[in-house]
């Protein structure tokens, strides 16, 4: 991890925060503020190990519930040490088709950022951004957008 | 391609001009509420030709079908209103020698278009003829001979030279495009490299859709295309030989490479190059194979763009947090942001006159197409839509090509991608005809100038 990018993610970390602070974030249903929360379109390593992250609009920061869930797959990883995995990053609909191959593959670097910090080694993960070309759901709503952004990890062996 | 027409410039003469030629004139610098009336007799055809074309072509009325490519072409323009030729009075092959101007006045045509087709030596032979009706002359006569397979083309350089000459400026009807033909679950897109003429004819399919591609533009001469591939289910910039259908990966970089647009002058590959969440813009010169980066900074650099003299480059960053344009120096210094209107700008693209850039525009849930002089001032919206992206400038700078997509539910019901195109002005919006369901259109140059 460069310099460049620890003191950009501290400062996404930050304005993140402030954001978070500053407005009351609402819970309505399946998602917060905008972040997906449920479980529909969710599948599992194995018992437990939820597959996936979900991000806010245009953002690549993770949430309290992506960390928790990539520690997870953090303490999966270290048990089967001959898996290795790739992390499939994605983006709504609603961007410019270039910009969201650029996201997706942000996405996916800020969950095999965090891996990294749980003790994965970066040999044993893989990315991929597929911008906003595989959305999960079809939909044209905020929730259907919610569920599409997205790090999926998934076993490469 | 293989097929470049052989064209015969066999006499171009061009008679009065001065006075014939300030009576018809089309401005295009405006939106055009009234078209320019104009008559497109059918070509003639003698009958030993139009036999023979019937046996090479499966052609029934060759003068005619050529006709009507021209005809779909001016209207298709939104600056000329071609008339119905069932009110044609005269002759074919009379009207091609001698017009009688006031039959075509008493239609209301203001501007009249004859021509003859015969079959010399094999050959397709054209001769045609632009008249003022007004003023009661002959303003244009070419003739060209061609393989008869490019019957079509010939009716789309005919509509080039109308449109020069009337509006004073070159067309773009001898053209083609290439897209992303789409089909499939919106979910599991099945995405192949496809070309067509402007008019959408001549479809071809290019790959077979079995890897992901996206995002094709085509070289300064029409040969080559670069495009992103996801072959191997590792997304990299590819190269492909139009012709030979040769496919090779652009340069040797450890990770996904994308966005690539080719340098006004052919020799270089300008793309994104991400990894480890940094996108930064990279060149490759095609033929030393030498690499330069071009950009150097911890945001999403993106979709780069040159200007026609390759001096300048226009690009999409969020270094100041969110989508916005940027134009600097082809060598990555003087980098200035030219976006500051509300909203996110995305997909930057120069104009082939050098003095605008197109864009994709973000605001209040809505998307748009617009365009802004190239220091960011004289920002003007031409179409708003749940969702459009990616500009495509015809090569005289007069249209855009973009694409357009429906909202769908959960199930993907109701979804739709199409490619549409609008003039400058604003005016003359029209969805693009494709076999399939298409996006991120991209306009070839003229194929004959």
């Amino acid at each position: 991890m460069s310099l460049n990018k620890i003191f950009r993610n501290t400062l996404l970390v930050i304005s993140a925060s402030i954001l978070l602070s500053a407005c009351a974030v609402k819970t309505t249903g399946k998602m917060q503020g905008d972040v997906y929360t449920g479980k529909d379109t969710v599948e599992y390593l194995a018992s437990g190990v939820p597959d996936r992250v979900f991000f806010a609009t245009n953002e690549t920061v993770l949430t309290t519930a992506s960390r928790e869930t990539l520690r997870k797959q953090a303490s999966w990883l270290r048990k089967n040490s001959k898996i290795n995995v790739v992390l499939e990053g994605h983006a709504d609909e609603r961007g410019t088709r270039e910009y969201n191959l650029a996201l997706g593959e942000r996405r996916a670097n800020a969950a095999k950022d965090y891996l990294m910090t749980y003790g994965i080694s970066g040999n044993r993960i893989s990315v991929i951004s597929y911008g906003k070309e595989r959305p999960v759901d079809s939909g044209s709503n905020p929730l259907a957008w919610s569920k599409n952004r997205r790090s999926v990890t998934v076993k490469a062996n | 391609m293989k097929k470049i027409i052989f064209l015969t410039y066999v006499c171009l003469f061009v008679l009065n001009w001065g006075k014939a030629w300030s009576l018809i004139e089309v401005d295009i610098t405006r939106g055009n509420l009234n078209p320019l009336p104009l008559a497109v007799s059918p070509l003639s055809v003698d009958q030993n030709s139009k036999e023979k074309f019937k046996d090479l072509l499966k052609i029934e009325d060759i003068g005619a079908e050529i006709s009507k490519v021209v005809e779909n072409n001016l209207r298709q323009s939104g600056l000329f209103n071609p008339l119905d030729p069932k009110a044609f009075l005269q002759k074919p092959d009379i009207a091609h020698v001698k017009p009688r101007f006031e039959d075509w006045a008493l239609i209301k045509a203001q501007a009249l278009i004859t021509g003859e087709v015969k079959i010399v030596d094999e050959k397709l032979r054209v001769e045609f003829r632009l008249w003022d009706v007004l003023a009661g002359k002959e303003i244009m006569a070419l003739a060209f001979n061609t393989v008869s397979e490019n019957w079509r083309r010939v009716g789309h350089i005919i509509t080039d030279k109308v449109y020069q000459r009337l509006t004073g400026e070159k067309g773009y009807f001898d053209t083609r495009i290439i897209y992303v033909a789409e089909e499939g679950l919106k979910t599991s897109r099945i995405k192949k490299l496809a070309i067509m003429d402007q008019d959408g004819f001549n479809t071809k399919y290019l790959t077979l859709g079995n890897e992901l591609v996206l995002t094709p533009r085509f070289n300064p001469t029409n040969q080559m295309v670069t495009y992103l591939s996801y072959f191997k289910n590792l997304p990299r910039v590819y190269l492909l030989d139009i012709e030979t259908g040769i496919q090779e990966v652009v340069g040797d970089f450890p990770g996904m490479t994308f966005a690539p647009r080719f340098s006004p002058d052919g020799k270089k590959i300008i793309m994104s190059f991400a990894k480890d969440g940094n996108s930064d813009i990279y060149t490759m010169d095609l033929e030393s194979r030498e690499v330069e980066k071009i950009t150097n900074h911890p945001s999403i650099d993106t979709s780069p763009s040159y200007s026609p003299d390759g001096k300048y480059i226009c690009f999409n960053s969020d270094r100041s947090g969110y989508q916005q344009i940027y134009v600097m120096r082809s060598d990555g210094s003087k980098v200035k942001r030219i976006s500051f209107g509300n909203g996110l700008y995305g997909t930057p693209v120069w104009s082939p006159r050098g003095d605008l850039i197109a864009f994709t525009k973000l605001h209040k849930g809505k998307f748009y197409i617009g365009v802004m002089r190239t220091d960011g001032t004289g920002e003007r919206l031409l179409t708003e839509n749940y969702y459009q992206e990616a500009p495509s400038w015809s090569p005289n700078g007069r249209v855009l090509i973009f694409y357009r997509e429906t909202k769908s539910d959960s199930a993907g019901k109701g979804f739709s991608a199409k490619l549409w195109s609008i003039d400058l002005t604003g005016y003359n919006e029209r969805m693009v005809k494709t076999e399939t369901d298409a996006s991120d259109p991209s306009w070839s140059s003229l194929l004959t100038d």
